[in-house]
């Protein structure tokens, strides 16, 4: 397998500015331009110019891979970790402060759907210009022209400016032209979050064409599923570096589990001298790991931790599911619904709650813990358990339900049955 | 994680170096023109100056006449304060058809440096999601400017033939030589001032000062005849002179520039070109960072 890409050690330093975020002043860069030497003068000798260390930050550091002709390479990380810095520089937008790569082929860019689209401009000029824009010649776009426009669905309005258009007429044409480009290289960062499911459904089949199609594929992407289904390979990228690297699997198996060493995971309780009972640690658990991410449709579970004194038969213990505006879902309680006690006092213990495949969509939720005994709540932790629910297609329609206006979908059985005799 | 950087490593020189392969590293040393870049990418060029000539047609009910329009109000102005009021002197030839020369000239410079020179911060957006020579960012400006005095020539030299009737057959195939030097020093100038611009936004309001400036040291509304003898080599660094000196003449058989004037106004416009190009090129390299 020839290798499309080789990177060795890429790194890119930004410089963080002090004042804030604005635009250098052309005054500014004058004075220090004059000052500057002598500042270095006066304090030759004095002390080491280590201040720069610490304005500076680094995207990324040390990435060192190689792609092969014909693999999906699939790159996760959360926000910030790099992941557009990485495909920035592969794509040739920024230079990298240190390190090299080589690419070979013609890379085609979509880190925006409608890079190069003029809102004055009709939908058929917009196509040969954006096409022009992403690397295409006149002839290649030309010759895919039908194509294209037969997969945006908008031929009835292609003589009309673009900034008539509806957004989701914009984003098909845009998104038609792209996914038509001729490329040996694509490197694709979130364009698939665009548009109705009909139609990311569409752009994910058309990923899944031009991977299939021998094509080197770079993919960033939140969603999970589409990572899965798409790439050969993977890399988890966090803070600029690889974390993990290689299978796909493990790679989102890594994502979802990193950070569970930290005390996200498992809440620890500091001891408290009230008398009663007072846990000591909570821990969510997905499929029986800890875990701060959990994938739609995985079994939870919690475990606590407490102490007691006076020791106590029958611990009481609640708690409350929250949705993303803090809103509560569930409110569980062994007050309401029996469960065993201990055959004897005890003074510490551990309690485990399984809760089963809850039914949320995608989004971050929140648990509040109550414990106490027959009478009062003796300890309240709130929202101490937080984590995020990671969207998945569980029944391979390749549509997850929507996350935006609800927090739970439920597994239901559809019966299709013929019309009822009156 | 270390093992497969290293695997990577003996890797690297694998990649086989085909004229397609390219790479990527952050450039040091002296900027380089990249014309072969710009020559592979020609068509891109194309679209964008069709794209910026569309898009200023966009909307509009006059259309195309407005590049007549312009030089032409412009010129009935001048004619009237500078001709009939300042009395200026036109080196022979109709005060109407002189400024007119003088303001096709200009008003290609200075839409061309002040189109080139916002162009950069314009496209913003498109730079910091595609990789494509940036150079054609500032040049489409340029080019448009250049489409629009041709374009006003072609339509209106054959009336000024007819009002003022220039003394002796003239060497109308000169002009684009003349131009070339205009052209030359507006892409140096255009593109610097773009690069400039996006670094430090105080360039928004230094390009049309500048601008104004520059037309007041150029034979626009005056020949050049009326700078005293012993600057006019100094004046001639400024490559308008050439430009419009040598476009007069070639049209309306005013008295030639000297060969000294010429010489210094392309020599100066050839430095402009390169100091400009240059500086966009070297700048390019941290456009994205500071953008």
């Amino acid at each position: 397998m020839r290798a499309r890409i080789v990177a060795e050690g890429i790194g890119k330093r930004y410089t963080i500015s002090h004042r804030g975020n604005r635009y250098r002043t052309l005054r500014e860069d004058l004075m220090s331009a004059v000052w500057a030497p002598l500042r270095r003068l006066a304090s030759r000798g004095s002390r080491p110019t280590n201040t720069r260390a610490r304005d500076e930050f680094w995207a990324v550091r040390d990435l060192s891979f190689e792609i092969a002709d014909g693999e999906v390479f699939g790159i996760i990380g959360r926000n910030g970790a790099g992941k557009s810095t990485l495909l920035k520089i592969l794509s040739r937008i920024i230079q990298p402060s240190e390190g090299r790569a080589w690419v070979r082929g013609r890379v085609g860019t979509l880190l925006e759907v409608g890079a190069g689209f003029h809102p004055e401009l009709t939908g058929r000029d917009n196509v040969y210009l954006s096409g022009a824009i992403l690397g295409m010649s006149r002839r290649e776009i030309t010759s895919r022209f039908d194509e294209m426009v037969a997969f945006s669905g908008v031929e009835r309005f292609l003589d009309t400016p673009v900034k008539r258009y509806s957004s989701g007429m914009y984003l098909r044409l845009a998104f038609s032209v792209a996914a038509h480009l001729e490329a040996d290289i694509l490197v694709v960062d979130e364009v698939l979050a665009v548009g109705d499911a009909e139609f990311q459904q569409k752009c994910l089949g058309r990923m899944e064409e031009v991977a299939g199609a021998g094509r080197t594929v770079l993919f960033v992407s939140h969603n999970l599923a589409a990572v899965h289904t798409l790439c050969t390979r993977a890399g988890v990228l966090d803070a600029g570096r690889f974390v993990h690297y290689g299978d796909v699997e493990e790679c989102i198996r890594s994502y979802l589990h990193w950070g569970d060493e930290s005390a996200s995971a498992i809440v620890t309780f500091p001891p408290s001298n009230v008398l009663g009972l007072h846990m000591t640690s909570a821990a969510l658990l997905a499929d029986s790991r800890p875990a701060t991410r959990v994938f739609m449709g995985a079994a939870l579970s919690m475990e606590i931790t407490f102490v007691c004194d006076p020791p106590v038969q029958l611990p009481y213990i609640g708690y409350t599911l929250h949705g993303k505006g803090g809103e509560t879902l569930l409110n569980v309680n062994n007050r309401y619904q029996a469960s065993t006690p201990y055959p004897s006092p005890v003074r510490s213990g551990l309690l485990r709650l399984e809760l089963g495949a809850v039914p949320l969509v995608g989004g971050r939720y929140s648990i509040s813990l109550y414990l106490g005994d027959v009478a009062t709540d003796t300890h309240v932790a709130e929202h101490a358990l937080v984590f995020e629910v990671i969207e998945r297609d569980l029944w391979g329609t390749g549509q997850v339900p929507p996350s935006e206006e609800s927090h739970m979908w439920w597994p239901t059985t559809f019966h299709l049955l013929p019309a009822r005799e009156p | 994680m270390a093992g497969q950087a290293a695997d990577v490593t003996i890797g690297a020189p694998s990649v086989p170096r085909e004229g397609s392969t390219f790479e990527i590293g952050r450039d040091r040393g002296l900027p380089t023109l990249g014309i072969r870049e710009l020559w592979t990418a020609r068509g891109l060029f194309g679209f964008l100056f069709w794209r910026d000539i569309k898009v200023r047609y966009a909307q509009t009910v006059l259309g195309i006449a407005w590049v007549v329009l312009q030089p032409l109000t412009t010129t009935l102005v001048f004619a009237l304060v500078f001709g009939r009021l300042a009395h200026l002197p036109s080196d022979g030839a109709a005060y109407p058809a002189f400024a007119f020369i003088g303001l096709i000239v200009w008003t290609f410079f200075s839409s061309a440096v002040a189109g080139a020179g916002s162009s950069l911060v314009e496209e913003t957006a498109l730079l910091k999601k595609v990789y494509f020579p940036r150079l054609f960012i500032p040049l489409a400006p340029v080019a448009v400017a250049l489409f629009d005095a041709a374009i006003a020539l072609f339509i209106l030299a054959p009336a000024l033939v007819v009002i003022a009737p220039p003394p002796r057959l003239v060497p109308v195939f000169a002009v684009p030589l003349f131009l070339l030097i205009a052209v030359a020093a507006c892409v140096g100038v255009g593109a610097a001032l773009a690069a400039l611009n996006l670094r430090y936004r105080d360039f928004r309001y230094v390009i049309p000062f500048l601008l104004q400036g520059w037309m007041f040291v150029s034979p626009i509304a005056y020949p050049t005849s009326m700078v005293p003898a012993a600057y006019r080599a100094l004046y001639a660094l400024n490559p308008l002179v050439g430009a419009v000196e040598g476009c007069r003449w070639a049209l309306l058989g005013t008295p030639a520039p000297t060969v000294g004037m010429l010489g210094a106004s392309a020599i100066s416009a050839a430095a402009m070109f390169a100091v400009g190009t240059l500086y966009f090129r070297w700048s390019e390299r941290t456009l994205v960072d500071v953008a």
